[in-house]
């Protein structure tokens, strides 16, 4: 009863924070309300056992993901007048296949499970039993390939975010570190030969 | 009355509704339509969990972890272009965007 009770608190907050994720007419506001969902996704994923992935969500996604987003927002001067002029034109469309998919979904899932309307829980796990331990033995042996193929994705995501955004800027004062590194004493310095010099008589004093 | 399996599928397509509307209301504005996009994964990633416990099997877990691998870099290249548009054209207007003329 408590678990259902925390159940309907959250899964409300997370849809009113997608609501004002889909609403927010200023962009931060939008990233900010995303965090707020993302935070209660992860509440709701401790709440059937999947702490592993509940705190991935928070620590990377939040943390990096949407930290990320946060910057490019703020440092993109968006002009925000210019996005209203199309908001009241796609609402009904928009609200309407929104209607649509959720009642159509919905009944598909309640209608497969039964008249009743009660439902089971999950089953509960075993003792001792340790969600981060059994990911990653899952992890590590059946899917290696696809978590290589994981990585290779984001050194993708690392080579591409860098080329898109480097550019060459004229008139850069560069070190040429293959010039530094070959060149010769020869070509930096000249011996000169010459008589030597008396010192002057009025510099000694 | 516990909190079962149909209570996620639903809570998740409540979810990718929403996004789904959200991508038609805010069709001009790029930012937007990247972040409904990450919701719509967050729906997608909750039916993933509920069946991996429904089913006993953390295989479902273990894609939910490839999806956002996936979507972090889907993020940063997505953000990457978005910067490079916004310093060549000055606007994130995807209304503007029509030099292919498509």
């Amino acid at each position: 009863m408590f678990q259902a009770i925390l159940f309907y608190l959250f899964s409300a907050v997370l849809v009113g924070a997608a609501i004002g994720v889909i609403f927010s007419r200023n962009p931060v506001h939008g990233v900010l309300f995303l965090i707020l969902a993302f935070f209660q996704s992860a509440v709701l994923w401790l709440l059937i056992e999947a702490e592993f992935l509940a705190i991935v969500l928070v620590l990377v996604y939040v943390g990096a993901v949407m930290v990320l987003f946060l910057f490019v927002v703020m440092m993109l001067d968006v002009n925000i007048e210019e996005m209203i002029g199309s908001y009241a034109r796609y609402l009904p469309f928009g609200l309407l296949m929104a209607v649509l998919m959720v009642t159509e979904l919905i009944q598909i899932i309640w209608l497969r499970s039964g008249e009743g309307g009660t439902t089971d829980g999950f089953a509960a796990t075993p003792e001792g039993y340790s969600n981060t331990e059994a990911l990653g033995a899952v992890l590590y042996t059946e899917h290696v390939y696809a978590f290589e193929i994981a990585a290779v994705i984001l050194l993708l995501a690392i080579v591409a975010a860098i080329t898109l955004t480097m550019r060459r800027r004229p008139g850069l004062k560069q070190q040429n570190i293959a010039r530094q590194v070959s060149v010769r004493a020869a070509d930096r310095l000249r011996i000169v030969k010459m008589q030597a010099e008396k010192p002057d008589a009025e510099g000694q004093s | 009355m516990m909190i079962g399996l149909q209570h996620y599928l639903t809570l998740s397509a409540v979810l990718f509704a929403l996004s789904i509307a959200g991508i038609f209301i805010n069709r001009r504005n790029l930012i937007l339509l990247l972040m409904c996009i990450e919701l719509m994964l967050l729906a997608v990633n909750f039916n993933f969990i509920a069946f991996s416990r429904y089913l006993g099997d953390e295989t479902g877990q273990v894609f939910v972890f490839f999806i956002l691998t996936v979507a972090a870099a889907e993020a940063a290249i997505g953000l990457a272009i978005l910067v490079v548009l916004f310093r060549n054209r000055r606007s994130i207007n995807v209304a503007e965007l029509d030099s292919m003329k498509g």
